[in-house]
């Protein structure tokens, strides 16, 4: 038996208060439901989550603001969920709004050891207060710095018991390179398989990445 | 005008600007419905920040496949050719201008291209998403609006929200007008099937110069 499947609250039961969290999906579309809803009965507070987006309401990873669980947000786009707009601009939450490509490239450097990214994204906008601006053989950049976290929840749709994960469809979005960049990572998979049963040409996250398998809804 | 004949026009003249094999990235709303119209024949590659190329049209209902969405979160279907990969794939081919054109919406534009289109201070914060990267990394920057929004103007001589990027704006299609960004300006090259060159001026405080051969778009 692998000694990387545990029960799902014991995985959980790891994520403490006061924590930064990655989590993966893209509006719900990849996110790990299932761990999120053990974390919101855990009463988790203080949270620090990187993620792309808040989700819905009480949905997904809006669930987490909805509880009140969230104490900042590094995210690119909050828009479908109002909840998030509506804590921010009562000051009960900070609301850090990265672009969404500078913030899959401040978590793969994050997790590739890098010193940060420099992007032309941003300059001349707000998004540039702040932040050092390096020119490159004359053309200007932002210095996008590294992201990382305590933890990374992310969905696995094929994950064989040591921990190598496949995805589905549009579910990939940021959980592999989150998978890089956080000091422990969880993964809820949707259908844990044997060793061997995945072509190693096919697998996106090896498992060195992988700390924790978790059963996630059978699903597809 | 009838809001949905002012949202194909727009729509069928964007599609004008496709060309065979460009790589295009649609924005949410109404420049999603640029992908009803490519010309038969005609191989374009749609690609969704929330990472895939290949993006088909909407499945019937009850035929949604499990985790194919789109970036606005609808569910689509894939064509032949169709690839998956991660976020930071998905910029690298947007930022790495791999993106032959983008078509997107906006708060507001101005006479040196300059788009607003992710926040009202104070009022609407949506967040930018993946629309700066998507402005500064598209090869073509395409906005697609209505001429106003009912009634209050969008092209600006100079934007007074937060801007998504300076000076990346290409060409606005509305249904009122085709504006191409210039060095020099506003260049008002096309007007639409129910309008006049007049009309157009005074919904535009912007100031546009007067192409020689002002066209009557073809819808």
């Amino acid at each position: 038996m692998s000694k990387k499947i545990i029960d799902i609250a014991d995985a959980v039961s790891k994520i403490e208060d006061g924590m930064t969290v990655m989590i993966g999906g893209f509006m719900g579309v990849g996110t790990p439901h299932k761990i999120i809803n053990i974390m919101v009965e855990n009463g988790l507070k203080d949270l620090t989550i990187i993620c792309n987006d808040t989700g819905l309401k009480d949905n997904g990873i809006g669930r987490l603001v909805y509880n009140k669980m969230v104490k900042k947000v590094i995210t690119s786009h909050i828009g479908t969920n109002p909840e998030t707009g509506r804590q921010m601009t009562e000051g009960e939450i900070i609301v850090d709004l990265v672009p969404q490509g500078s913030l899959a490239e401040k978590i793969r450097s994050g997790g590739a050891g890098l010193g940060g990214v420099l992007t032309p994204t941003g300059l001349g906008t707000i998004v540039e207060d702040g932040k050092q601006i390096v020119e490159v053989d004359g053309k200007k950049f932002l210095l996008e710095k590294p992201l990382r976290a305590d933890v990374a929840i992310i969905l696995g749709h094929t994950v064989d018991t040591m921990g190598n994960i496949q995805y589905n469809n549009a579910a990939r979005n940021f959980n592999p390179i989150m998978a890089t960049a956080a000091d422990l990572v969880i993964v809820e998979a949707e259908n844990i398989v044997d060793v061997r049963t995945l072509n190693p040409n096919n697998i996106i996250t090896p498992r060195i990445f992988v700390d924790y398998i978790v059963e996630g809804d059978i699903n597809g | 005008m009838d809001k949905k004949l002012m949202r194909a026009i727009i729509a069928k003249r964007v599609a004008q600007e496709l060309s065979d094999g460009d790589v295009v990235n649609l924005g949410i709303g109404l420049p999603t419905e640029v992908a009803n119209y490519v010309p038969s024949g005609m191989d374009v590659i749609f690609q969704s920040e929330n990472g895939l190329i290949g993006v088909g049209p909407a499945p019937t209902e009850g035929e949604e496949i499990k985790d194919l969405v789109n970036a606005g979160g609808m569910p689509i279907t894939t064509l032949d050719g169709a690839v998956f990969f991660d976020s930071a794939m998905s910029f690298s081919i947007i930022r790495g201008g791999h993106v032959d054109m983008t078509v997107l919406g906006a708060l507001q534009v101005d006479e040196k291209g300059n788009l607003a289109n992710w926040i009202i201070p104070g009022k609407m914060v949506p967040g930018m998403g993946g629309a700066m990267d998507l402005v500064v990394g598209a090869k073509k920057v395409i906005v697609s609006m209505e001429h106003t929004a009912k009634g209050k103007p969008k092209i600006l001589p100079e934007c007074t929200l937060p801007l998504t990027a300076a000076s990346q704006v290409n060409l606005i299609i509305t249904e009122m007008a085709v504006i191409e960004v210039t060095p020099n300006g506003l260049l008002l090259t096309e007007i639409g099937p129910e309008t006049t060159v007049e009309d157009v001026i005074a919904n535009t405080p912007a100031k546009l110069i007067l192409a020689d051969n002002i066209k009557v778009m073809k819808i």
